[in-house]
């Protein structure tokens, strides 16, 4: 059967077979290997070294971005065509995965040069453009960093004030203005500026070199002292006045904007993958700690609560890989689908391929980030005193974490984006809402039917769940909809409950599809493990989803309407054979303290 | 120069070891395999010769199709082609005799084996090895350099080291030394894409009467508690000793 490639979005209409997501067990052979080489290097020249990049070695991010490029790792997405390995978008996102779990500064360093720091010539670029830049990027011989936010322009990245003036005789234009939170700058040649020209409604990307022997006008700030990811590169960066040849606008004139908003979505599942493995690495340390540590006569890993977190720590990461992997390959497959069209070019079927699952791109930036935060959280916890210690890989990987909650679209802009690109792709057609949400309306006029289906086959209920969640969203979001109509933006409290809801969809059917494809595979008892944290994924989502709904619907509805989609609610949420999450804890956590390792 | 590299597919040192078939197997069940970690510092020496002084480097495993990954890794590091002779590798001697075959055929300078391999250590078949072909051999081997036909090879022993001359063709019980860890290999991308271009034959292994078989495997009794005694309670000391552990 081939493949069905649903459109982004549009998995909230549609059902998705587990045959037809891709998961991390799906991982080819080269795949292992590169995971691998990854690993060791991160092991060797990262994790290994931890202790120096938490005493702000800004020198030795440097070196190890320039080891990661001898050994191609920056080079993965990048065109054969400019010296680049031309592989595939999951490919992307394992070594963006695998390489970012020992320290947030050196995946903040590499994500920002791979991605916002290359991407926008690789995509963007002319062909010169491409040939100049492109090479040196992938080889790590020069760093890219990305100039677009500035001290008033942070979420309302249009409203910069940098300005960039046309001379007179049309060959260059000069740059003025202040950007700042600039990763890489300390140790880049090539930055992705962006400029206003004259009253342009949007911004305009310009790609200007800068060689600190010959500053053109360009000065550093110190390097900003931070909470976390504290060997990261991060300056102020001033223009005065820097001379840009007019060749080097990137794409043209006020396209600015989409270039960065674009760069941006693909760094927003990149970042969802860049914090999976630190919790991975968390969850290793932490259970490695609880066996070790005695208290009362017994390791502490025997005692419920901690076996508790342990659980959740391990269900969540897992769960976001399943998100991750099963998104990253749509991505892959729809700009395969449009390059085997014809009609799109390798650049331009990438674009179209990422911003088609921009959606999903912002979930999983979202959610992935909280696990991440969560999980160090809840690591710290595990070491007690001890996690509080710098002594402890814990206590930085806590605060290294809390970054992924603002960069790259803080979680709030991006929980509203979700649902206002959802409403978008609506209104074009793209995702078919209407019916299924005018089907659920009559369901709910109607008298609900009490028999009990059969359930005996796994994951029937839950995915009858699954499919009565999605039901509750277009309940909610609806109904929001017609309140307010376009106003809706302005009900930025209902966005973020409609998007927790629309977020805990997409992780709770991924988790249950990987946990239904491993066991079609391996037999329901050798993935006991899996199919219980599939479960207690789907228990925890329905909690979130019922309060998220209930604030929606007593804020926007009074009298019969309100009790009428009370009861929807309580329909849509019903768990007829609820499983015994604290048994699933015990299930999860025995394999987790039993491997000493995060195992799945 | 051409060197046969011979690599073990081995667990993982971090595996967690377990037998099925009532102790007489292995349970491979969820462990990760790598290069035998003495063939590894071999192998990156060979890598050594192949760019310094110009060598042809092959690799050869005795095995099942599962320990491909593994040539192919030693492939993705630099290695120019591998062999895979197809058939469960089950007791040293049948694998010296697997890999004589092959390297007779191809009349290889220089063949570096690892001292032992980590799984069941037997340490057997460098030597052996060498034997079935009438190769001159030196185990334990920390140091080798080679010039011509005439090759110097430094090999631990008892309290120090020993610098042993000699002449090609060489078998090497390979062990740290001969690299550093450091110096330790990562498949680069570049290398990881090429590996699928380059050959891996899969020879058919030649029948060989098994000398060994192997009836059951047990772990160590685990290690049990520590119990911490001061320093000035002798008696308690003698009393556990005694009548807890029994050894006086």
């Amino acid at each position: 059967m081939e493949k069905e490639i649903l459109r982004g979005g549009q998995f909230l209409v549609k059902e998705t077979s587990c045959e037809n997501i891709f998961t991390p067990e799906d991982f080819n052979e080269d795949q292992l290997m590169m995971k691998e080489a990854v690993t060791e290097f991160v092991d060797r020249e990262i994790w290994a070294k931890k202790a120096q990049f938490e005493q702000k070695d800004y020198a030795l991010t440097e070196s190890c971005m320039r080891q990661a490029g001898e050994l191609g790792f920056l080079s993965i997405s990048v065109p054969e065509a400019y010296g680049g390995m031309g592989m595939g978008f999951v490919d992307t996102c394992l070594v963006c995965d695998y390489i970012s779990g020992a320290t947030g500064s050196f995946s903040t360093a590499f994500g920002a040069h791979t991605g916002i720091g290359t991407m926008p010539i690789t995509l963007y670029g002319n062909e010169e453009q491409k040939q100049k830049y492109v090479p040196k990027l992938a080889s790590g011989e020069w760093f890219g960093s990305y100039c677009l936010t500035e001290p008033s322009a942070g979420s309302d990245a249009n409203s910069g004030k940098t300005k960039a003036v046309l001379s007179q005789d049309g060959k260059t234009y000069k740059i003025t203005g202040q950007k700042m939170w600039i990763s890489n700058a300390g140790f880049c040649s090539v930055m992705i500026v962006f400029a206003r020209i004259e009253d342009d409604k949007n911004i305009t990307g310009f790609i200007v070199e800068y060689d600190p022997e010959n500053p053109n006008g360009i000065t550093m700030g110190e390097e900003e002292h931070k909470l976390g990811i504290r060997a990261s590169s991060t300056r102020q960066v001033f223009f005065n006045d820097t001379v840009v040849p007019v060749e080097n606008m990137l794409s043209t004139r006020g396209n600015g904007f989409k270039i960065a908003m674009n760069a941006l979505n693909v760094g927003r599942i990149k970042l969802a993958a860049a914090c999976l493995d630190a919790q991975r690495r968390t969850i290793t340390e932490s259970v490695k700690y609880a066996n070790e540590r005695i208290q009362f006569k017994t390791p502490i890993s025997s005692f419920g609560a901690i076996r508790q977190k342990i659980a959740e720590m391990a269900t969540n990461c897992w769960v976001g890989e399943a998100a991750t992997y099963r998104a990253s390959k749509d991505i892959e497959d729809r700009i395969t689908l449009r390059q085997n069209n014809g009609k799109d070019t390798h650049q331009e079927a990438e674009l179209k391929g990422v911003e088609e699952y921009a959606i999903e791109c912002s979930i999983l930036k979202v959610a992935v980030s909280e696990f991440v935060q969560k999980c160090t959280d809840e690591g710290i916890q595990i070491f007690g005193g001890m996690g509080f210690s710098e002594e402890t890989p814990i206590e930085s990987a806590w605060r290294d974490a809390r970054i992924s909650r603002i960069y790259e679209g803080t979680n709030e802009i991006n929980r509203m984006l979700s649902i206002g690109m959802l409403i978008k792709k609506a209104m074009k057609g793209h995702v078919n809402v209407l019916e299924p949400a005018m089907a659920v309306k009559e369901e709910l006029m109607g008298i609900p039917s009490f028999d009990v289906p059969d359930y005996s086959e796994l994951f029937s209920e839950e995915k009858n769940i699954i499919k009565n969640l999605k039901k509750l969203f277009l309940m909610v979001a609806g109904a929001t909809l017609q309140k307010y109509g376009e106003k809706i933006e302005k009900q930025q409290q209902l966005m973020l409950a409609a998007s927790d809801i629309l977020i805990q969809i997409y992780l709770a059917e991924s988790a249950i599809l990987r946990a239904e494809k491993m066991a079609n595979k391996e037999g329901e008892d050798n993935v006991k493990e899996q199919i219980a944290m599939a479960k207690l994924n789907l228990f925890h989502a329905i909690d979130v989803i019922e309060t998220a709904g209930k604030h929606s619907i007593i804020s926007f509805s009074t009298g019969d309407e309100q009790r009428m989609m009370l009861m929807g609610l309580k329909r849509y949420i019903k768990y007829v054979n609820m499983p015994n999450i604290i048994e699933l804890r015990h299930i999860i956590a025995e394999k987790v303290i039993n491997e000493n390792k995060y195992c799945f | 120069m051409k060197i046969l590299v011979c690599i073990s597919h081995v667990p993982d040192t971090t595996s967690k070891i377990n037998f099925t078939e009532e102790n007489t197997k292995f349970d491979s069940n969820g462990v990760q395999f790598v290069i035998n970690p003495n063939d590894e510092f071999g192998l990156t020496r060979a890598m050594w010769f192949k760019e310094k002084q110009g060598a042809e480097v092959t690799v050869v495993n005795v095995g099942t199709s599962e320990t491909e990954p593994t040539l192919r890794k030693a492939l993705a590091i630099g290695a120019d082609g591998a062999i895979r002779i197809n058939t469960p590798a089950t007791n040293s001697f049948s694998v010296a005799k697997q890999l004589a075959n092959v390297a007779k055929d191809g009349a290889y300078d220089l063949i570096i084996a690892g001292r032992e391999s980590i799984d069941y250590n037997g340490g057997m078949v460098p030597g052996m090895l060498a034997a079935l072909i009438d190769a001159n051999f030196v185990n334990n081997c920390i140091n080798l350099d080679v010039e011509g036909s005439d090759a110097k090879a430094t090999r631990e022993i008892d309290g120090g080291k020993e610098t042993v001359s000699t002449t090609l063709p060489l078998v090497i019980g390979g062990q740290k030394g001969l690299v550093e860890e450091s110096d330790l290999r990562i498949p680069n991308m570049r290398g990881i894409m090429m590996a699928r271009k380059k050959p891996l034959t899969v020879v058919e292994a030649n029948e060989t009467s098994k000398e060994t078989t192997s009836i059951s495997f047990e772990k160590p009794t685990p290690k049990g508690a520590v119990k911490l005694v001061a320093s000035d309670n002798i008696d308690e000391l003698v009393n556990l000793l005694h009548n807890e552990a029994k050894v006086i």
